[in-house]
């Protein structure tokens, strides 16, 4: 096993060195630099210049790119545009929003999305498939920007749930881990642990809802799939009772490719968190990149886009581990 | 008090800055020798009692309040204001001189330019006349003053705060900026309000009220400013009562926001949104003839109480009313189709084509919505004759750059925001020099602004930029379309916000029952 860690993570280095070097050609060939950004709207092009040239955005690409990755070996990817701060603790500091709605996110569609998957697939062609079908591929087709906006102008003020932020604004609540609610829940902040709460809900769900519908149509899938195997007929014909038959192999081997997706989506979250943090304003990692793209903020889309890289290839290990944890055979091989 | 910013701060050291969410927020804590009377954009004093300009606007004197102390304790004097303008005219370091963009554009050099300054210096010296008077020297009359000295960049700091945190260590680190302790944690002015907090996380920035002899007394003990990018989230915010109060509604929202009982206050309109014109690109453009056509054939009256929010007026010349050099008897060109196309035939430019760029992806307050303008403008291109090239860019996606760097459109929409009472400050931006936006020279023009700009404050400057004013309108090296007043919104329980032209709302008269 940890010879398979190891060789996972010596491959990682070449996927982000290529990576970054993609990263880095796209940022500079959006059209627009942060020196327009950074000087404002009154910006003259002279101005814009001068200040390229200082920055050294005027240097040919690749020794830009060498300057870039002899810092970034050491840690350091500078600091932002935007907000002046090291890129890496900005990172730090938005990371634990990301985190806690990315997690809630998936507690949501994984908690939602097998048993429906489950139960779409048992009654295969009745009304109740019909229906998580169609929920499902509505799920997927509608963007996450247009449900949040829909979520916030429809559920919001009859719900009373708060539609943007990860906190009431002026509340003074102490950061601890930077998990908004776990902290409140440490410091016995009672108030603001609940005022995290139902700051999380909206986004939650609507980060949720591609995930989710993903999950459905692939459990239904491979419950199917599975179903219709021969050690099936033979557990059936066993005499075993329909709810072990259910449990121990239909459920265990249908699961398996939805462990795949699961990790896949979770890599996707972040994708998903730029538009919904976006929305609902909640200051997590997604928003930063947001906001990164808008002004240019070359050092913090350069260090986001790597992390992102970064936890993409993580969890895809996190996911070969977890088949050998589900599926025997694969730890055998 | 809660309100709603829609950006991020970039640091809280004045000198360093130029934005308008960074001066909203230095405004509530520091001060300026002069400041504008609330709603105005007229002077008024502020740390300084009086001021008198002498020596043909080459020296300045300002006659200080007596008993002010910076938020840290340390008396506000004659000294202060001196090692204030001496900090900025000695300021060491590429880094730091590049990002002092209103010091550069009003004083032009520094004691030694480093980097790529290059301007000869307008500051002279700074003397200590007196414990409450202190007297700036200056090399060459700048007609941007006084007014000038009302910019948030040149707040008067505590020097001991300064000293102690090393305020001027702005260094570039890789290919962005570091800056010091005290531009992120301790600036020191003498506002109604002190700095507390910056939360990054939280995007909140929190300011108390400031006790220690203040310039004013703040009614509000606690303000804060929350960062919500995202318009409509602001909106949300509001309705929610999580804040109360943002910046820049939509003007298609004033009419929902006032039927739930919201406040939307209309600023005094400071800017201009203007068509302009590349004689460069488009040689039949040259012909003043087919400018005034342009001029005849838009049908801007129409166009401002069709598509403009309420209190948005029809321009009639690049400076907004507010501005000392305004004119009323400039050459006017009401809407008159026939007479423009008569014009066009004239000029044998019937039938031309414009490559008329606009932006995208962008919201002005002097430009509520690019594409409705273009379409509305452009339609009366279309009943000129005028056959019409649609070029639409994103803002920072290039449009910035094929118009003002490269020039390659014919027409283009574009505008301007004023930073204080000065018409150079309009004028002088758009026609002081040879541009690649406008692609003309003209000397005489070129001339006439840059003496406008050097007659000294009063009367003769004023008289000086009604003249430019009259030229410009007769050369017509591009077209004013109108005046747009951007509006503030605060909830019902809200009282004693000032909406200014200026976008200086000052909260320590504010109360929220």
């Amino acid at each position: 096993m940890l010879r398979f860690l190891v060789r996972r993570l010596l491959q990682a280095i070449p996927t982000l060195l290529i990576l970054s070097i993609l990263i880095f050609a796209w940022l500079r060939s959006l059209p627009g630099g942060p020196a327009g950004a950074l000087l404002g709207d009154k910006a003259t092009p002279e101005k814009i210049a001068d200040l390229n040239k200082l920055l050294g955005l005027d240097d040919p690409i690749f020794v830009q790119y060498f300057k870039f990755l002899g810092r970034a070996i050491t840690g350091d990817f500078g600091n932002s545009l935007v907000s002046a701060q090291p890129v890496m603790s900005e990172i730090g500091n938005f990371l634990p929003a990301t985190i806690e709605l990315g997690f809630c996110a998936m507690l949501i569609a994984v908690g939602l999305g097998i048993p429906f998957g489950y139960l779409s697939a048992r009654f295969r062609g009745g009304a109740v498939d019909n229906v998580i079908i169609v929920l499902s591929l509505v799920g997927v087709a509608v963007p996450v920007f247009f449900l949040g906006y829909m979520m916030q102008d429809l559920l919001a003020a009859p719900l009373g749930l708060p539609s943007q932020g990860r906190q009431m604004a002026g509340l003074d609540a102490t950061t601890v881990t930077g998990f908004a609610v776990l902290d409140g829940i440490i410091t016995q902040e009672w108030d603001a642990a609940w005022d995290a709460l139902t700051h999380l809900i909206l986004p939650a769900f609507a980060l949720a809802t591609i995930p989710l519908a993903v999950i459905v149509r692939i459990t239904r899938a491979s419950v199917l799939d599975v179903l219709n195997e021969d050690f099936i007929r033979t557990a059936n014909s066993k005499g075993l009772t329909q709810p072990i038959v259910r449990r121990r192999h239909v459920l265990r081997n249908g699961l398996l490719p939805v462990v795949t997706v699961i990790g896949l989506q979770t890599g996707a979250l972040l994708g998903g968190a730029v538009l919904t943090e976006r929305v609902f304003n909640f200051r997590g990692l997604g928003f930063l990149l947001a906001e990164g793209i808008e002004r240019r903020d070359y050092p913090r889309l350069q260090a986001l886009l790597l992390f992102g890289a970064l936890v993409y290839v993580l969890v895809n290990m996190l996911v070969d581990i977890s088949y050998g944890l589900i599926d025997p055979r694969v730890r055998v091989r | 008090m809660v309100f709603g910013a829609a950006g991020n701060p970039k640091t809280f050291d004045p000198l360093f800055n130029d934005d308008g969410e960074t001066f909203r927020i230095i405004r509530q804590m520091m001060d300026t020798l002069i400041m504008n009377k609330p709603g105005t954009a007229d002077l008024e004093p502020g740390l300084a009692e009086k001021w008198e300009g002498s020596n043909e606007g080459k020296t300045w004197t300002f006659t200080l309040k007596k008993g002010v102390k910076f938020h840290d304790g340390t008396p506000f004097n004659a000294e202060a204001v001196c090692f204030n303008f001496n900090r900025m005219f000695n300021m060491k370091g590429a880094a730091a001189q590049s990002q002092m963009i209103y010091y550069g554009d009003v004083f032009e050099g520094f004691a030694k330019n480093e980097g790529d300054a290059s301007g000869d210096p307008v500051f002279k010296d700074c003397q200590v006349k007196d414990e409450s008077t202190a007297v700036l020297n200056l090399n060459k009359a700048k007609g941007a003053f006084p007014a000038a000295f009302t910019l948030p960049s040149f707040s008067i700091q505590s020097p001991d705060a300064l000293k102690k945190y090393n305020a001027d260590a702005v260094t570039q680190s890789g290919d962005s900026f570091s800056y010091p302790e005290y531009a992120l944690k301790h600036p020191t002015g003498t506002g109604p309000f002190k700095f507390e907090s910056w939360d990054q996380a939280k995007g909140e920035i929190t300011l108390v009220k400031a006790t220690d002899s203040p310039t004013q007394t703040a009614k509000l003990d606690k303000l804060v400013f929350k960062v919500i990018p995202d318009e409509n989230a602001r909106k949300q915010a509001l309705k929610a009562g999580d804040i109360q109060g943002y910046d820049y509604p939509s003007p298609a929202d004033y009419g929902l926001l006032r039927n739930d009982g919201e406040q939307v206050l209309i600023r005094p309109s400071f800017n201009i949104l203007y068509l302009g014109i590349n004689q460069k690109n488009n040689p039949k453009l040259k012909d003043l003839k087919v400018r005034q056509a342009l001029a005849y054939g838009l049908n801007r009256d129409q166009f401002v109480k069709s598509k403009l929010p309420e209190g948005a007026e029809t321009a009639t010349q690049f400076v907004p009313k507010a501005i000392d050099g305004y004119n009323e008897n400039v050459t006017k060109y009401d809407y008159n189709l026939q007479k423009a196309k008569d014009l066009l035939k004239e000029a044998g430019a019937e039938g031309m084509t414009l490559k008329f760029y606009y932006p995208t992806e962008v919201t002005r307050p002097y430009m509520p919505n690019p594409a409705d303008i273009f379409t509305s403008l452009s339609e009366d291109m279309k009943a000129m004759g005028i056959k019409v090239e649609p070029v639409a860019k994103p803002w920072n996606g290039g449009y910035k750059d094929d118009v003002q760097k490269a020039g390659k459109h014919d027409v283009h929409l574009l505008g301007w925001t004023g930073d204080y009472n000065d018409a150079g400050n309009f004028v002088g931006t758009f026609f002081g020099r040879e541009k690649p936006e406008f692609g003309f020279t003209n000397p005489e023009l070129f001339s006439a602004i840059s003496a406008a700009d050097a007659a000294p404050a009063g009367e003769t400057h004023t008289k000086a930029y009604q003249e430019v004013n009259q030229k410009i309108m007769e050369y017509l090296p591009a077209i004013p379309i109108s005046y747009g007043p951007p509006a503030i919104v605060v909830g019902p329980k809200v009282k004693g916000l000032v909406a200014s032209p200026l976008t200086d709302e000052r909260f320590y008269t504010v109360t929220v029952n």
